[in-house]
């Protein structure tokens, strides 16, 4: 397996474990809060129309487009989403940003289930509803990262299959601790998502490029996909500095960035 | 109507999230590198570094523009 096909492998695992951390929490708070037959009704309808997302709009993605095109349009919409992550990571890290947490999001999600009235028989429109909205937010992430990926890697079926043991492995998880999943170093994940994310979208946009180029064939990296280690290392030593800089901020802007930033 | 603007909506705050300088920063290095392609100024895989430069530039700006204008 070569260093692409690793990337793709370590990234679209790690990305769809934190995305499968984060949607297993409001199941699990309307399972154990309002019964767990529409809970996973709702997941599993959930899980349905991400299916059929994927199938069409890969399908669509790779009949439709030149691959210097496919890499700048993809590459652009995973760097975005790479930034975004290590923009908040960066934030994170030097205490700009509140961390996030599980228990805190199943403590609310708990609360909101016991609000509403109980069902005594039929589906619960509200845990199935929860849980439907829960999955499918997450798993549009999930989605996007696979396909972007795959297309770019070449490598749909490992994409896939990464992402499947990613969700697997919440799952089994879960069901050994039965309890939020706030053990899991939810935001060290999302820094290295954000890395891999980042990484691979500027190494895919600037090849994309090549599509304004005479014969629109991509562009040529130094090393060719061996450059993906050097931007990866790039990108950890400015994240780095700008953590490093942002704690000497004085502690009064700090404090006042602490409450601004979402 | 009601659905056509949610519809947007959902795909603004997932496509450029809750910091729109993300993705301009990412346009505007991309459209610096087309300039830079167009005019021939830089060739071969030295074009690839100067887009990889570039992307790590406005990323840099958009960061210190949201630091700075929060701090402030």
């Amino acid at each position: 397996m070569g260093i692409t096909n690793w990337g793709l492998f370590i990234a679209v695992f790690v990305a769809c474990f934190v995305e499968a951390v984060e949607a297993t929490t409001i199941v699990m708070a309307m399972g154990f809060t309002r019964g767990w037959k529409s809970a996973l009704l709702g997941t599993g309808a959930a899980l349905g129309v991400l299916s059929v997302i994927t199938a069409f709009a890969g399908l669509a993605l790779t009949r439709w487009l030149p691959e210097s095109l496919l890499q700048l349009i993809i590459g652009g919409l995973l760097l975005i989403f790479g930034l975004q992550w290590l923009r908040k990571a960066i934030l994170r890290s030097a205490g700009l940003k509140s961390q996030h947490n599980e228990e805190e999001v199943y403590r609310e999600e708990v609360a909101a289930a016991k609000h509403k009235g109980k069902l005594t028989s039929g589906i619960d429109s509200f845990a199935f509803g929860v849980s439907f909205k829960g999955v499918l937010l997450e798993g549009m992430e999930v989605v996007f990262i696979v396909i972007t990926f795959g297309l770019t890697a070449k490598n749909i079926p490992l994409s896939a299959i990464s992402a499947v043991i990613g969700v697997f492995a919440v799952l089994v998880i879960a069901f050994l601790i039965r309890e939020p999943l706030s053990m899991i170093p939810e935001n060290l994940l999302k820094y290295g998502v954000g890395l891999l994310l980042t990484s691979f979208g500027t190494f895919w946009v600037v090849e994309g490029m090549g599509y304004f180029q005479s014969g629109q064939g991509s562009l040529s990296w130094p090393g060719d996909n061996l450059s993906v280690l050097g931007l990866l290392a790039a990108w950890f030593l400015l994240s780095q500095l700008y953590i490093l800089l942002l704690k000497r901020l004085p502690l009064t802007a700090s404090q006042e960035l602490r409450n601004d930033v979402s | 109507m009601m659905f056509l603007k949610a519809f947007g909506r959902y795909w603004y705050d997932f496509i450029i999230g809750d910091d729109w300088k993300i993705a301009a920063a990412v346009l505007s290095a991309l459209l610096a590198l087309f300039i830079i392609e167009k005019n021939n100024l830089i060739t071969g895989w030295w074009l690839s570094i100067a887009g990889a430069i570039l992307i790590m530039s406005f990323f840099s700006i958009s960061l210190i523009i949201d630091v700075r204008s929060k701090s402030r």
